[in-house]
């Protein structure tokens, strides 16, 4: 039986670098459990730059970030252990973990879930068609090119235009395969960011809007999709070898949800107070299993956020909490992280509330009510975007009334 | 944890001796039919192959159905299937408990929704009466509704029917195989067969690999047994493949369903019911779509959204959870509502035909039929003496323990303790195993039915890659 201060579930930017925050406010005994043969998460085999700039103030690639924050964690003090996957959670807390060590049993004074989120795979998508090899999520793309060296098709179809899916694009090229073409459900691209703007000039690649995949096509190996347009109803035939499912991202939330959490509707995630507390007193959360994605810079401040909390909560598990107030999502906002705000509570992670939508508005003009109150109401110079979490200030919360109801964030 | 648990995984060595010129029988298709047939004939003091045409055993209609062992209450009473059905559910039940696969005795529920369906079910009790199925009992809303607590709202009584259970059906295959293999069968895979001649008092077999001579020749051919019988001056039946639709959710969904909630049967077929599965899922389907195509095993728009709209009646929290799966499985139905068993004496030829989806039941009682017409044929039947004992197969339910779990295998072997695909918890151990088994995989699908591995809710993105790379690791052949 192990008996750390602190176990995190996870260790990918958010679990690693609530570790290093943890052992630097002098908490003795952190563990980290990360099922891979190696920690660092998904950046691992992300190999493209641009990682980093938020929290380690560098540009970096993938695998580079996960090494620094790796090494930072255990230079901390941190014990990550590898290998190390949390296969049950007992009621009072302890953790069952199966390693090659054998089983563990971990009894900790406080839980971090870090598990982060994955791709909806063709199944949950529910692609019709026919069932042949040649159909990646961008994660199991790159798992195979970056970390195994596989072999890959020659002409693909990358479904979806977020960042993630140009991610996808990059790693294809790198080995070798063309993109055909790319399609989103959307009326307009996602990505507008100034360095996926000059990416998707360089890499000259069609993007196919209103489009959806409706049939997959080839016996043994991806021969071709059928897509259809949604704006005109008509199907068109385009020859690949390769699909790759990009975006639509869900928390891995299996753990949160088995121990009984309460979970956000929208994101899935558990719901979280700005100190990234969830429902379960000792039991906290952080990075993208809460908001399904963000940057991985911005997984890692969550992980440096929640450290506070956390430290306060061993100091005194007895401390009374103030009653929250609920923050929702109003259309076209599917969810908003964190959920709940408690009076006197810090701000949440970089001041900022995330929001998720599914569709495109250039000049969003922010609302945030409260009951039938106007909080504020503000236009943001940055776009709403599907595939991208949209950041709000939290300055436009600040005048909540602790006792005044449940908090609304909408546009209007 | 019993002992057996740190049994190493059935490994049988290759037979070692030379194959015959001439063998006494041939059995032409390795489903869960065929598998059984081969294995109760190499019980006896005779030489016997399999001929398949795919690269595995169970790799057809075999490995995409609802995955229910069956009481047979309401097959129609007096016909083969009836019988087959009921005394199969004894056998494969004795079957399953000695050799490790996974059953789950969780019952069945019809639920009936409309005042037709509720005046159908004292019917239904009677039938099952008539099939020798005594333990149904009428239940009322309020019953239906204690037992399954998440049903859609509508039901206005039920039938139980408390021994329907779930079992493994790639398992069940891969048992009857090995079990064949350890016995001394052979097993001829990528080998399709493609015509058969009468020659010198035996029947010759042309397959891929090159002609197989033997004396008797049994036809397990599922999807190709019309065309077989055909060889054989048949003429009594047409497959007509009937295509089923099935959804999987995540294993988030199993607490939402107890046990197997089947519809009223009406004269348009069974319909659609949603079942836990033994690997802690929760399954939805089949649709019955009559198809021409008999290799034609894609999923459609349609006949997903028709699913999701009877899944949201029956069972609507089930909607809102994720989808593991979807697949399609073809059923080797006929234009008769029951089994074709036909024993031709002079020819030395028996047909197992349109066995349908009941089949995975019935097929310990089938191969049991199959002794008994071969030998009331002529088929010389001696027992063997020396018949092995049975082997504890790799257990894919999540009912019982699993290695990732068992401390004691575990620390006899880290390789049980190193998960590989997370979601389904299959470990380093279990994929090594079965690379190393009597039968091992050729294919990623080949892999996911031994192990479960990739059959999650990821499907991939975490241990794809890593998957793959086992696969040509183990997979190499052995220089």
């Amino acid at each position: 039986m192990l008996t750390p201060d602190v176990v995190i579930v996870g260790g990918g930017p958010a679990g690693l670098t609530a570790a290093s925050a943890l052992a630097a406010l002098g908490v003795r005994d952190v563990l980290v459990l990360e099922r891979e043969v190696e920690a660092g998460g998904i950046p691992r085999h992300s190999h493209h730059t641009g990682y980093g700039l938020r929290d380690v103030r560098a540009v970096l690639t993938g695998p580079a970030y996960a090494r620094r924050l790796v090494r930072a964690a255990q230079s901390a003090g941190a014990d990550v252990r590898t290998g190390a996957m949390v296969t049950g959670w007992a009621s009072g807390g302890r953790l069952r973990v199966t390693t090659p060590d054998g089983l563990l049993d971990v009894a900790a004074g406080a839980v971090v879930l870090a598990t982060g989120a994955r791709e909806r795979p063709r199944s949950a998508r529910l692609i019709p068609g026919d069932r042949p090899a040649g159909i990646y999520t961008t994660g199991q793309l790159q798992n195979a090119i970056h970390l195994h060296q596989q072999h890959i098709g020659t002409r693909a179809v990358v479904v979806g235009a977020e960042l993630v899916s140009w991610s996808a694009v990059l790693t294809l090229r790198s080995a070798g395969c063309a993109t055909v073409l790319m399609t989103t459900e959307h009326e307009v691209a996602e990505s507008y960011a100034a360095m996926v703007g000059a990416a998707r000039l360089a890499l000259r690649v069609p993007v196919s809007t209103s489009t959806r995949v409706a049939r997959i096509i080839g016996r043994d190996r991806v021969e071709a999709v059928e897509l259809v347009d949604d704006r005109t109803g008509a199907r068109s035939l385009v020859e690949c070898d390769t699909v790759v499912l990009t975006g639509q991202w869900i928390p891995d939330h299996e753990l949160a949800r088995s121990s009984g959490l309460d979970l956000d509707p929208g994101s899935l995630g558990p719901v979280v107070d700005t100190a990234l507390r969830t429902s379960q007193p000792g039991v906290f959360a952080a990075g993208n299993l809460l908001h399904p994605v963000d940057t991985a810079d911005v997984a890692a401040l969550d992980g440096r956020h929640v450290a506070q909390a956390v430290v306060a909560w061993l100091a005194d598990p007895a401390a009374i909490l103030a009653p929250p107030v609920a923050i929702h999502a109003a259309d076209p906002f599917r969810w908003v992280a964190p959920g709940l705000l408690r009076p006197g509570d810090p701000a949440p992670p970089r001041e900022r509330l995330l929001l998720w939508a599914d569709t495109y508005q250039r000049f969003p003009r922010v609302v945030v009510r409260q009951q039938a109150r106007l909080l504020s109401r503000r236009t943001l110079p940055w776009p709403v975007s599907p595939g991208r979490v949209f950041r709000v200030p939290w300055s436009m919360v600040s005048q909540v009334d602790p006792l005044g109801g449940p908090i609304v964030v909408g546009l209007g | 944890m019993t002992d057996d648990a740190v049994a190493p995984s059935p490994v049988v060595p290759s037979p070692v001796a030379p194959s015959p010129e001439v063998y006494d029988v041939a059995v032409i298709g390795g489903g869960v039919v065929g598998t059984a047939v081969l294995r109760a004939l190499a019980g006896y003091e005779l030489s016997v192959v399999l001929l398949e045409a795919r690269g595995d055993v169970g790799d057809v209609t075999s490995k995409a159905n609802t995955a229910i062992l069956h009481t047979g209450f309401d097959a129609v009473p007096g016909s083969l299937e009836s019988r087959m059905v009921a005394r199969g559910y004894a056998l494969l039940s004795e079957f399953a408990a000695a050799w490790g696969i996974p059953v789950e005795r969780i019952g069945a529920l019809l639920v009936a929704w409309t005042p037709e369906e509720l005046a159908a079910l004292p019917g239904l009790k009677a039938k099952a009466e008539q099939n020798g199925y005594v333990a149904c009992e009428l239940v009322d809303a309020a019953e239906v509704y204690r037992r399954e607590p998440h049903l859609g709202p509508g039901a206005l009584g039920g039938l139980t029917v408390p021994d329907e259970a779930i079992i493994c059906p790639w398992t069940t295959t891969l048992a009857f195989a090995t079990d064949a293999l350890q016995r001394g069968a052979e097993l001829r895979l990528n080998a399709r067969v493609t015509a058969a001649a009468a020659s010198d008092g035996t029947i010759e077999l042309a397959t891929g690999l090159g002609p197989v001579r033997a004396r008797w020749v049994v036809n397990a051919a599922g999807l190709g047994s019309d065309l077989v019988d055909g060889w054989f001056g048949g003429t009594g039946f047409t497959i007509e493949p009937r295509r089923g639709q099935l959804i999987v959710f995540d294993k988030v969904s199993r607490s939402l369903v107890n046990s197997i909630v089947l519809p009223v049967p009406t004269a348009l077929g069974k319909g659609v019911l949603i079942s836990p599965t033994i690997y802690g899922n929760v399954m939805l389907g089949p649709t019955a779509e009559p198809l021409t195509d008999r290799t034609d095993t894609s999923t459609s728009a349609q006949g997903l959204e028709f699913l999701q709209d009877k899944g949201r009646r029956i069972l609507p929290e089930l909607l809102a959870e994720e989808v593991t799966a979807t697949y399609a499985g073809l059923r080797a139905a006929t234009e008769h509502s029951d089994y074709v068993v036909r024993m031709d004496a002079d020819q030395h030829y028996l047909c197992l035909g349109g066995i349908r989806s009941t089949g995975l039941t019935a097929s310990l009682a089938l191969a049991e039929q199959a002794i008994e017409l071969l030998g009331a044929a002529g088929l010389p039947l001696t027992p063997r003496p020396d018949v092995p004992a049975p082997l504890v197969m790799p257990n894919l339910g999540q009912a019982s323990v699993r290695p990732y779990e068992d401390a004691q295998r575990i620390d006899a072997d880290p390789a049980y303790g190193t998960v590989i695909c997370f979601c389904e918890r299959v470990t380093l151990g279990e994929i090594r195993d079965a690379y190393a088994s009597a039968i091992p995989p050729v294919d990623v699908d080949g892999l996911r039915r031994r192990t479960r591995a990739l059959m999650g809710r990821c499907q991939g993105f975490y241990c794809g890659a890593k998957v793959e790379q086992l696969m040509a690791e183990f997979g190499e052949p052995p220089c």
